[in-house]
């Protein structure tokens, strides 16, 4: 038996059945998935908890669904990785990295979203899921939509690059290739869910997808031994992430698991597409649509459907926003993987330099318990290295090649 | 000649079905309050207080409002108003 009551417009405060809706029929405004919390805090503990599988489902209490996980059932519980050799470099004392390269069953965070998505859609007796999508989430839903017994319609941009669309077409959904960009492929999804009985995961299933992502800010927080961190810095796109995480923390302590949840919320973008930064820069709640243009292809989304409860998050908890230039998200992921044995995908690279910009600027202390969310591996977007790697040392296939190479290299004199 | 206003299919209700109806040359506020007059309900839908809901988008000759004046953006004769909902959809069939 699940503890949601209902969804509740995030505007205006009506409420709805839990149905596929997410749209507020009155005021336009998003719905929320709502809890009884009261009736949470008398069946979870800590003890409860940490009894279960290491999977997102032993927080189950806390996510939308009624029955048991029908997808999923092995995402989530990632490395907290303690990182000594960035904080060195960066000169703080503790840091951590959420380490989300390594999902299953494919690396990123979306895993956590699309596994909460389909159970739910499984609740609704859907047969069919789909996404919009020009990465991680088309990867997530093929994969756990196979293995779920669901029929697939993935529509991506018909520009995406071919490495791209085979992580997707292997689980031989129907990936349909829209001659359009992603916001364009993004309407007509929303044209084909008002018509079609469809689950879109990020559509008329978006209430309950999103609340998957909450399982990352659990996670942070039983890692860290039952605390909430000072500071967590977050990648943004539609900033559905950030807003989740801060809740996660809240819920905890609503639940009486924390005692308190004072974290700071860092967002987290490239300067090719930074609206929620800057709207956190300026100080304004009006979010202005921006056309991205960045290496962090994850991120760029440039009217992002969450912004404004971003800004607020943010803002609320006391942080600040960052945004990086491509060569300097390419830098942090360069040096996330010499330092810390991590490839991540160049949202990765956006957060780790988007925390050296904030340690520099004195917005998160030198003192403080810092979580970097790194959200997917870095296999995925091995592009962002074109012309911008060092190349292998080409030898012959003899001992005195090798050894010339060694003194080039000051290793042998 | 009058101010084009656009009506999204979820408000046509209120426009007898209408999805383009005329306003009054003005503020954009004041337009939405005329247009209550004769489409009662229509304000509530679209703002509150005097303020344009937040997940509501008007443009006025495809510009949205915000980067303009925002609600005391003013509309003349032969503009085009359009009123649009920021999460496109609704409940799926």
């Amino acid at each position: 038996m699940g503890y949601v009551e209902g969804l509740k417009c995030r505007e205006c405060g009506r409420q709805y059945n839990v149905e596929p809706i997410y749209v507020c029929e009155f005021c336009f405004g998003p719905l929320e998935v709502i809890y009884n919390y009261e009736k949470i805090k008398k069946v979870i503990s800590k003890k409860k908890i940490e009894n279960r599988d290491e999977t997102l489902w032993r927080y189950k209490e806390l996510l939308p669904i009624d029955g048991p996980p029908q997808a999923g059932l092995y995402s989530g519980f990632t490395p907290l990785v303690k990182a000594e050799n960035l904080a060195k470099v960066l000169g703080v004392k503790e840091l951590y990295i959420k380490d989300d390269t390594v999902v299953h069953p494919t690396f990123s965070f979306k895993d956590r979203v699309v596994a909460v998505a389909l159970t739910k859609a499984k609740e609704f007796g859907f047969d069919t899921v789909a996404c919009a999508s020009t990465g991680n989430l088309a990867h997530s839903v093929s994969a756990q939509g196979a293995k779920a017994g669901f029929k697939r319609f993935i529509f991506i941009p018909a520009t995406l690059e071919a490495s791209k669309i085979v992580s997707s077409l292997v689980f031989e959904p129907h990936l349909i290739a829209v001659d359009g960009n992603y916001d364009e492929v993004n309407r007509l999804c929303s044209e084909i869910a008002n018509q079609y009985r469809w689950a879109f995961v990020n559509i008329n299933i978006r209430p309950f997808y999103a609340e998957g992502s909450k399982t990352i800010g659990f996670e942070i927080a039983e890692q860290l031994g039952w605390k909430a961190p000072d500071n967590v810095v977050v990648p943004c796109a539609s900033g559905s992430l950030l807003t989740k995480i801060w809740k996660a923390f809240k819920e905890l302590k609503e639940v009486g698991i924390i005692k308190s949840a004072n974290t700071k919320i860092f967002a987290a973008q490239a300067k090719g597409c930074n609206p929620i930064v800057t709207a956190i820069k300026n100080d304004t709640d009006v979010i202005r649509p921006v056309k991205p243009d960045t290496v962090a292809k994850s991120l760029a989304i440039g009217n992002p459907a969450d912004g404004y409860y971003a800004y607020k998050a943010v803002k609320e908890s006391g942080g600040y926003g960052e945004d990086v230039t491509d060569d300097e998200i390419v830098e942090g992921m360069k040096l996330l993987a010499r330092t810390e044995g991590i490839f991540a995908e160049t949202a990765g690279g956006v957060t780790v330099a988007t925390t050296k910009k904030l340690i520099e600027q004195g917005y998160i202390g030198k003192n403080e318990v810092t979580v970097i969310c790194v959200t997917g591996n870095g296999l995925k977007t091995k592009e962002a290295f074109d012309g911008r790697m060092s190349e292998p040392i080409y030898i012959k296939p003899n001992i005195e090649a090798f050894e010339k190479t060694l003194k080039r290299l000051k290793i042998l004199k | 000649m009058a101010v084009k206003v656009r009506i999204p299919t979820p408000l046509q209700r209120l426009t007898n079905g209408q999805e383009v109806v005329e306003g009054k040359p003005g503020k954009i506020i004041d337009l939405i309050m005329e247009l209550d007059s004769r489409y009662p309900g229509l304000a509530e839908r679209v703002s509150e207080n005097g303020k344009i809901r937040r997940f509501v988008n008007i443009y006025v000759n495809e510009e949205d409002i915000r980067f303009l004046q925002a609600e005391e953006t003013e509309v003349k004769d032969g503009d085009e108003v359009s009123i649009v909902p920021a999460i496109a959809g609704g409940r799926g069939n």
